[in-house]
Protein backbone atom coordinates (compact mmCIF):
# COMPACT_ATOMS: atom_id res chain seq x y z
CA UNK A 1 0.00 0.00 0.00
CA UNK A 2 1.00 3.72 -0.90
CA UNK A 3 0.97 4.90 2.59
CA UNK A 4 2.69 2.55 4.27
CA UNK A 5 5.41 2.26 2.14
CA UNK A 6 5.42 5.91 2.48
CA UNK A 7 5.90 5.29 6.36
CA UNK A 8 8.43 2.69 5.89
CA UNK A 9 10.77 5.11 4.09
CA UNK A 10 10.30 7.84 6.68
CA UNK A 11 11.02 5.44 9.77
CA UNK A 12 14.14 5.15 7.70
CA UNK A 13 14.84 8.31 7.59
CA UNK A 14 17.01 9.78 10.43
CA UNK A 15 19.92 12.01 10.71
CA UNK A 16 22.77 11.63 12.86
CA UNK A 17 24.38 14.73 13.39
CA UNK A 18 27.87 14.99 15.34
CA UNK A 19 27.03 17.36 18.15
CA UNK A 20 30.52 19.47 16.94
CA UNK A 21 30.19 22.97 15.29
CA UNK A 22 33.89 21.65 13.88
CA UNK A 23 32.00 18.87 11.99
CA UNK A 24 28.77 17.98 10.93
CA UNK A 25 27.56 15.34 9.00
CA UNK A 26 24.37 13.73 7.99
CA UNK A 27 22.98 9.99 6.49
CA UNK A 28 19.44 9.53 5.13
CA UNK A 29 17.60 6.96 3.35
CA UNK A 30 16.32 7.37 -0.26
CA UNK A 31 13.53 4.89 -1.46
CA UNK A 32 13.79 4.81 -5.02
CA UNK A 33 10.20 5.67 -6.62
CA UNK A 34 8.75 7.37 -3.48
CA UNK A 35 7.12 10.32 -5.17
CA UNK A 36 5.31 11.78 -2.37
CA UNK A 37 7.94 12.94 -0.22
CA UNK A 38 10.79 13.91 -2.57
CA UNK A 39 12.69 16.84 -1.35
CA UNK A 40 12.39 15.47 2.26
CA UNK A 41 16.21 15.28 2.29
CA UNK A 42 16.78 17.92 0.98
CA UNK A 43 14.55 20.45 3.41
CA UNK A 44 15.58 18.40 6.71
CA UNK A 45 19.85 19.11 5.57
CA UNK A 46 18.72 22.69 4.58
CA UNK A 47 17.02 22.34 8.33
CA UNK A 48 20.05 21.58 9.94
CA UNK A 49 22.48 24.03 7.96
CA UNK A 50 20.65 26.70 9.29
CA UNK A 51 20.91 26.20 12.44
CA UNK A 52 24.80 25.73 12.10
CA UNK A 53 24.76 29.33 11.12
CA UNK A 54 26.57 28.27 7.78
CA UNK A 55 25.92 31.43 5.17
CA UNK A 56 22.49 31.33 3.43
CA UNK A 57 24.13 31.80 0.26
CA UNK A 58 25.78 27.70 0.80
CA UNK A 59 23.13 26.82 2.29
CA UNK A 60 20.91 27.53 -0.90
CA UNK A 61 23.57 25.48 -3.07
CA UNK A 62 23.61 22.37 -1.22
CA UNK A 63 19.69 22.39 -0.77
CA UNK A 64 19.92 22.23 -4.66
CA UNK A 65 22.25 19.43 -5.24
CA UNK A 66 20.83 17.49 -2.54
CA UNK A 67 17.43 17.82 -3.92
CA UNK A 68 17.87 17.02 -7.65
CA UNK A 69 20.35 13.98 -6.31
CA UNK A 70 17.48 13.24 -4.67
CA UNK A 71 15.26 13.44 -7.30
CA UNK A 72 17.17 11.13 -9.41
CA UNK A 73 17.26 8.14 -6.34
CA UNK A 74 13.98 8.49 -6.37
CA UNK A 75 13.25 8.48 -10.29
CA UNK A 76 16.10 5.90 -11.21
CA UNK A 77 17.12 3.84 -8.30
CA UNK A 78 15.81 1.19 -6.53
CA UNK A 79 17.02 2.40 -3.30
CA UNK A 80 20.09 4.79 -2.05
CA UNK A 81 21.42 7.24 0.49
CA UNK A 82 21.98 11.05 0.83
CA UNK A 83 24.89 12.13 2.93
CA UNK A 84 26.73 15.14 4.09
CA UNK A 85 29.80 16.40 5.44
CA UNK A 86 30.76 19.95 6.67
CA UNK A 87 34.24 20.51 7.08
CA UNK A 88 36.61 23.50 7.37
CA UNK A 89 36.21 25.40 3.82
CA UNK A 90 33.50 22.89 2.22
CA UNK A 91 30.76 20.94 2.57
CA UNK A 92 30.14 17.96 0.48
CA UNK A 93 27.15 15.84 -0.38
CA UNK A 94 27.45 12.62 -1.37
CA UNK A 95 24.92 10.36 -3.34
CA UNK A 96 24.62 6.91 -3.80
CA UNK A 97 22.09 3.92 -5.22
CA UNK A 98 21.58 0.49 -6.32
CA UNK A 99 19.68 1.05 -9.82
CA UNK A 100 19.82 1.15 -13.08
CA UNK A 101 23.07 3.16 -13.29
CA UNK A 102 23.91 5.15 -16.25
CA UNK A 103 24.86 4.24 -19.25
CA UNK A 104 26.56 7.43 -21.37
CA UNK A 105 27.42 9.72 -18.08
CA UNK A 106 28.59 12.39 -20.76
CA UNK A 107 24.92 12.36 -22.59
CA UNK A 108 23.20 12.33 -19.17
CA UNK A 109 24.75 15.48 -18.67
CA UNK A 110 24.14 17.10 -20.99
CA UNK A 111 20.98 19.82 -20.69
CA UNK A 112 17.70 18.46 -22.38
CA UNK A 113 18.48 15.02 -22.28
CA UNK A 114 15.98 12.79 -19.95
CA UNK A 115 14.63 9.38 -19.54
CA UNK A 116 12.16 10.65 -17.44
CA UNK A 117 8.61 8.84 -17.30
CA UNK A 118 5.28 10.58 -16.67
CA UNK A 119 5.61 9.76 -12.91
CA UNK A 120 9.10 11.87 -12.48
CA UNK A 121 7.25 15.12 -14.66
CA UNK A 122 4.37 14.85 -12.74
CA UNK A 123 6.65 16.08 -9.50
CA UNK A 124 8.09 19.19 -11.93
CA UNK A 125 11.25 17.15 -12.71
CA UNK A 126 12.32 15.15 -15.70
CA UNK A 127 13.16 17.60 -17.92
CA UNK A 128 16.82 16.75 -18.08
CA UNK A 129 18.44 19.26 -16.24
CA UNK A 130 19.00 17.91 -13.02
CA UNK A 131 22.96 16.59 -13.44
CA UNK A 132 23.66 20.16 -15.14
CA UNK A 133 21.76 22.15 -12.11
CA UNK A 134 23.94 19.76 -9.08
CA UNK A 135 27.41 20.67 -11.76
CA UNK A 136 26.35 24.32 -11.77
CA UNK A 137 26.09 24.82 -8.11
CA UNK A 138 28.90 22.44 -7.05
CA UNK A 139 33.12 23.67 -7.30
CA UNK A 140 34.11 19.74 -7.01
CA UNK A 141 31.97 17.67 -9.26
CA UNK A 142 32.10 13.77 -9.48
CA UNK A 143 30.41 11.43 -10.82
CA UNK A 144 30.40 7.35 -12.03
CA UNK A 145 27.83 4.56 -12.90
CA UNK A 146 27.73 1.21 -13.32
CA UNK A 147 24.99 0.29 -16.05
CA UNK A 148 22.66 -1.73 -13.75
CA UNK A 149 24.13 -1.29 -10.40
CA UNK A 150 24.14 1.87 -9.43
CA UNK A 151 25.22 5.66 -9.42
CA UNK A 152 27.86 7.55 -7.42
CA UNK A 153 27.69 11.36 -7.18
CA UNK A 154 29.84 13.68 -5.42
CA UNK A 155 29.81 17.88 -5.37
CA UNK A 156 31.44 19.72 -2.82
CA UNK A 157 30.62 23.66 -2.33
CA UNK A 158 33.48 25.82 -0.98
CA UNK A 159 32.31 27.86 1.93
CA UNK A 160 34.58 31.16 1.17
CA UNK A 161 33.25 30.83 -2.78
CA UNK A 162 35.63 30.91 -5.58
CA UNK B 1 5.09 45.81 -3.46
CA UNK B 2 3.45 44.04 -0.72
CA UNK B 3 2.27 40.11 -0.77
CA UNK B 4 -0.92 41.50 0.67
CA UNK B 5 -1.87 44.27 -2.38
CA UNK B 6 -0.47 40.87 -4.27
CA UNK B 7 -3.11 38.62 -2.87
CA UNK B 8 -5.77 42.15 -4.35
CA UNK B 9 -4.38 41.95 -7.39
CA UNK B 10 -4.69 38.45 -8.47
CA UNK B 11 -7.78 37.97 -6.71
CA UNK B 12 -6.34 35.75 -4.78
CA UNK B 13 -7.10 33.29 -1.35
CA UNK B 14 -4.08 33.62 0.99
CA UNK B 15 -4.18 29.86 1.69
CA UNK B 16 -0.85 29.69 3.91
CA UNK B 17 0.84 32.97 5.47
CA UNK B 18 -1.74 35.26 7.03
CA UNK B 19 0.66 36.62 8.88
CA UNK B 20 3.31 37.21 6.31
CA UNK B 21 1.30 39.57 4.52
CA UNK B 22 3.48 42.74 4.65
CA UNK B 23 6.21 41.08 3.06
CA UNK B 24 7.59 43.20 0.79
CA UNK B 25 7.90 41.61 -3.01
CA UNK B 26 10.28 43.21 -5.76
CA UNK B 27 10.84 40.43 -8.11
CA UNK B 28 9.18 37.35 -9.22
CA UNK B 29 10.00 33.82 -11.16
CA UNK B 30 7.02 31.56 -13.31
CA UNK B 31 7.62 27.95 -14.39
CA UNK B 32 5.92 24.78 -13.92
CA UNK B 33 9.65 23.18 -14.15
CA UNK B 34 10.98 22.83 -10.72
CA UNK B 35 14.38 21.57 -12.51
CA UNK B 36 14.28 25.50 -14.00
CA UNK B 37 13.15 27.08 -10.67
CA UNK B 38 16.22 25.79 -8.92
CA UNK B 39 18.45 26.71 -11.91
CA UNK B 40 17.58 30.40 -11.96
CA UNK B 41 15.08 31.43 -9.59
CA UNK B 42 16.49 34.00 -6.65
CA UNK B 43 16.10 33.95 -3.43
CA UNK B 44 13.63 36.52 -1.97
CA UNK B 45 11.40 36.31 -5.41
CA UNK B 46 8.13 35.37 -5.99
CA UNK B 47 7.29 31.77 -7.73
CA UNK B 48 4.38 31.48 -9.65
CA UNK B 49 3.17 28.03 -10.35
CA UNK B 50 0.78 25.81 -11.76
CA UNK B 51 2.35 22.83 -9.96
CA UNK B 52 0.76 22.26 -6.87
CA UNK B 53 2.76 19.35 -5.28
CA UNK B 54 4.87 19.13 -2.29
CA UNK B 55 7.74 19.56 -4.52
CA UNK B 56 6.83 23.08 -5.17
CA UNK B 57 7.09 23.98 -1.69
CA UNK B 58 10.16 22.22 -1.23
CA UNK B 59 11.52 23.73 -3.97
CA UNK B 60 10.86 27.31 -2.65
CA UNK B 61 12.12 26.13 0.73
CA UNK B 62 15.76 25.16 -0.84
CA UNK B 63 15.97 28.69 -2.68
CA UNK B 64 14.51 31.31 0.44
CA UNK B 65 12.12 32.05 -2.04
CA UNK B 66 9.32 34.49 -0.44
CA UNK B 67 6.21 32.90 -1.58
CA UNK B 68 4.24 30.88 -3.94
CA UNK B 69 0.99 32.02 -6.44
CA UNK B 70 -0.39 28.73 -7.37
CA UNK B 71 -2.40 29.63 -10.22
CA UNK B 72 -4.85 28.51 -12.86
CA UNK B 73 -6.90 27.55 -9.96
CA UNK B 74 -4.91 24.23 -9.10
CA UNK B 75 -6.39 21.88 -6.47
CA UNK B 76 -4.38 22.04 -3.59
CA UNK B 77 -3.49 18.40 -1.61
CA UNK B 78 -3.58 18.50 2.57
CA UNK B 79 -0.09 17.58 1.97
CA UNK B 80 0.59 20.64 0.10
CA UNK B 81 -0.54 22.70 2.22
CA UNK B 82 1.06 21.32 5.46
CA UNK B 83 4.03 21.05 4.08
CA UNK B 84 4.34 25.15 3.33
CA UNK B 85 3.07 25.62 6.87
CA UNK B 86 5.78 23.60 8.19
CA UNK B 87 8.39 25.22 6.24
CA UNK B 88 6.63 28.78 6.69
CA UNK B 89 6.07 29.10 3.08
CA UNK B 90 3.30 31.64 2.28
CA UNK B 91 0.61 30.10 -0.92
CA UNK B 92 -1.77 32.52 -2.60
CA UNK B 93 -4.13 30.93 -5.29
CA UNK B 94 -5.78 32.21 -7.98
CA UNK B 95 -7.91 31.07 -11.03
CA UNK B 96 -5.88 33.42 -13.08
CA UNK B 97 -3.71 31.37 -15.63
CA UNK B 98 0.51 31.91 -15.45
CA UNK B 99 0.55 34.69 -18.32
CA UNK B 100 -2.47 36.90 -16.92
CA UNK B 101 -0.80 37.01 -13.35
CA UNK B 102 2.70 37.35 -14.31
CA UNK B 103 1.62 40.26 -16.80
CA UNK B 104 -0.77 42.05 -13.67
CA UNK B 105 2.39 41.67 -11.40
CA UNK B 106 4.51 42.98 -13.97
CA UNK B 107 2.32 45.98 -14.77
CA UNK B 108 2.45 46.89 -10.90
CA UNK B 109 6.04 47.21 -11.24
CA UNK B 110 7.15 43.28 -10.24
CA UNK B 111 10.62 42.36 -12.24
CA UNK B 112 11.69 39.29 -13.12
CA UNK B 113 14.02 38.04 -10.52
CA UNK B 114 16.61 37.57 -13.79
CA UNK B 115 15.50 39.28 -16.93
CA UNK B 116 17.00 36.30 -19.10
CA UNK B 117 19.23 33.55 -18.71
CA UNK B 118 22.78 34.66 -19.50
CA UNK B 119 25.86 32.29 -20.02
CA UNK B 120 27.26 32.76 -16.82
CA UNK B 121 23.92 31.15 -15.59
CA UNK B 122 23.79 28.13 -17.48
CA UNK B 123 27.83 28.01 -15.90
CA UNK B 124 28.12 29.33 -12.20
CA UNK B 125 25.00 29.68 -9.87
CA UNK B 126 25.39 32.92 -7.69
Amino acid sequence: MKASRVASARSWLRTSNVPSDEYLEGIYYVQGRDFVDAGIVSSEIKKNLKEKGIPESIIRKVAVVTFEAEVNIISYAEQGTIQYYVEPGSITIEAKDIGIGIEDIELAQQEGYSTADDSIREMGFGAGMGLANIRKYSDEFEITSVPKEGTYLRSTIYVNGK
Amino acid sequence: MTLREIKELLDAEIVVGEDKLDLEIKTAFGADLMSDVLAFARSGCLLITGLSNPQAVRTAYALDIAGIVVCRGKALTDKFIDIAKELGIPILWTQFIMFEACGRLYREGITGCIREVLVEDKQRAQ
